[in-house]
């Protein structure tokens, strides 16, 4: 029973694999579908690097079984770009200087990119608590912040100016 | 850190797993949310031989309004009643304590039962099923019995639950006339567990007496502490400075905090008593519509 076939669609690309039950699904990702852009820090939740989008939400992945994503969706940070174009929030972290060494970087914006969506126009304050889900040892977290600043604030014109 | 191996089960309806539990016993584990177990294997503190993922009995996974009740599921995730306008309307306590639990990242998946039966004493929804009140439906293959949540928990990390046995709703009743809750909690970050956290709800008559109390402290015992001595002190009173005073006394008593890394047990206990005056304080002015963050 400790061997299982699983089927996920992860970034709209469908994997068949066989994994072992207890293989964490940070380890599918990067060593079985070679995505290596999710990242592995703490393994126990707290650092935030493995962070993907599972069916929609902001999950850690190194909390997860990949057996247990059988049949689910699947985005990772090699998901986000459109026809290879980076995403308005990518090119805010290079524009506002919201990495160094990038360690920490996909969880941020796998996380960022699901909360924006579920809350357009959040403030200063929960910016800062969906944050603290996310350990970041370079900026202390003002370029990610301004970074994240930025999408909103741009987003909102773009807004405006589709309903004009 | 990777886990140690393990046969995993991933029952489609209530009723398989609790065969596979009744078959499996002490060698298995149910995993929810995994948002405590898995941390714990990873570490290998815990190694058990089977895994149960309930993560697909959808059953077990609802915010229901019924009569004078609230019921939820036990797989419904952490996130879910933080967003639910029917908690936030009839359960604002718990609105106001779970955005405490860890980051929304963990509260995607962490579910609202898992968090009960992994009984952290500092844990919020624990403390808040606590001011609350209600029952905890817990099934096995051949009954399902019901707990009072003063029942439920009894001692670190352990609860009245046998392995055999799956939790699957809780049902918590609606506070009635004039109602003021509210929850304080001092942790070093936010996100992290709390070092001491309180919470209180109490309804008043037309006179602004204090008619029904319960007051809940957690951090400061092995399981989240019910003050049943300042509801009985409170209880037909108006609320003072002096009866605050007699409330922090009390506290100091009941309390039974430990030391570790973060806090010793001076600082723990000194801390329950100011968040028990405050909370007390708080949940008061709210349920004279005085202090208007509560809806
Ligand atoms: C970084 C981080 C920070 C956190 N901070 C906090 C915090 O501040 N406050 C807090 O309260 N929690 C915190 N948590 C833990 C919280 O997120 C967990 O979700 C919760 O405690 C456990 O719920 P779960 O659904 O993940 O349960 P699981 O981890 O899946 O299970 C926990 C235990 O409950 C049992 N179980 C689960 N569901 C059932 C059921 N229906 N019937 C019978 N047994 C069951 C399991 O067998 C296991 O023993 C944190 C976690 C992380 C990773």
């Amino acid at each position: 029973m400790s061997v299982h076939e699983i089927e996920v669609t992860i970034n709209g690309k469908k994997y068949r694999e066989q994994v072992e039950s207890r293989m964490l699904l940070s380890d599918f990702l990067r060593e079985t579908c070679g995505l290596t852009g999710t990242h592995v820090g703490c393994e126990h939740g707290v650092c935030g690097a493995c962070t993907i989008h599972l069916n929609g939400s902001a999950v850690r992945s190194c909390l997860i079984f990949a057996i247990q994503v059988d049949g689910q969706e699947i985005t990772t940070v090699e998901g986000l770009t459109k026809d290879g174009e980076l995403t308005l929030l990518q090119r805010n972290f290079i524009e506002c200087h919201g990495l160094q060494c990038g360690f920490c970087t996909p969880g941020i914006l796998m996380s960022t990119t699901d909360y924006l969506q579920k809350n357009p126009n959040p403030t200063l304050q929960e910016i800062k608590e969906m944050l603290s889900g996310h350990l970041c040892r370079c900026t202390g977290y003002e370029g990610i912040i301004k970074a994240i600043q930025k999408t909103i604030d741009e987003s909102n014109l773009n807004y405006e100016a589709e309903r004009r | 850190m990777k886990p140690a191996k393990f046969d995993y089960y991933c029952p489609k309806t209530v009723d398989e797993a609790l065969s596979l539990l009744e078959e499996i016993g002490f060698d298995g584990k149910i995993i929810a949310g995994g948002q405590s177990l898995v941390p714990i294997m990873n570490m290998r503190l815990a190694t058990p031989e089977c895994l149960i993922d309930i993560n697909q009995l959808n059953d077990l996974q609802f915010i229901e309004l019924d009569g004078s009740k609230m019921k939820i599921g036990a797989l419904t995730r952490q996130a879910e009643i933080e967003m639910s306008d029917a908690v936030r309307k009839h359960l604002g306590l718990l609105s106001e304590a779970v955005p405490y639990i860890g980051h929304v990242q963990t509260r995607n998946r962490g579910t609202f039962g898992g968090s009960l039966v992994h009984a952290d004493p500092s844990a919020e929804i624990p403390l808040s099923l606590m001011t609350l009140g209600g029952t905890l439906h817990i099934a096995s293959k051949d009954e399902v019995r019901e707990v009072n949540v003063e029942d439920f928990f009894v001692t670190y990390l352990t609860t009245d639950i046998m392995p055999n046995e799956l939790l699957t709703e809780i049902h918590i009743p609606l506070p009635e006339g004039r109602v003021g809750y509210s929850f304080h909690e001092i942790s070093r970050r936010h996100g992290d567990f709390a070092l001491v956290a309180a919470a209180c709800q109490l309804s008043i008559d037309s006179q602004d007496r204090i008619s029904k109390v319960r007051l809940v402290l957690g951090g400061v015992d092995a399981v989240p502490l019910l003050i049943t001595e300042a509801s009985e002190l409170m209880e037909g009173e108006y609320l003072s400075a002096s009866l605050l005073n007699k409330i922090a006394d009390i506290v100091d008593e009941v309390v039974n905090p430990e030391s570790d890394l973060h806090a010793t047990a001076d600082y723990r206990r000194h801390l329950a008593k100011k968040l028990a005056v405050r909370t007390v304080k708080t949940a008061y002015e709210r349920a004279r519509g005085e202090n208007n963050e509560c809806s």
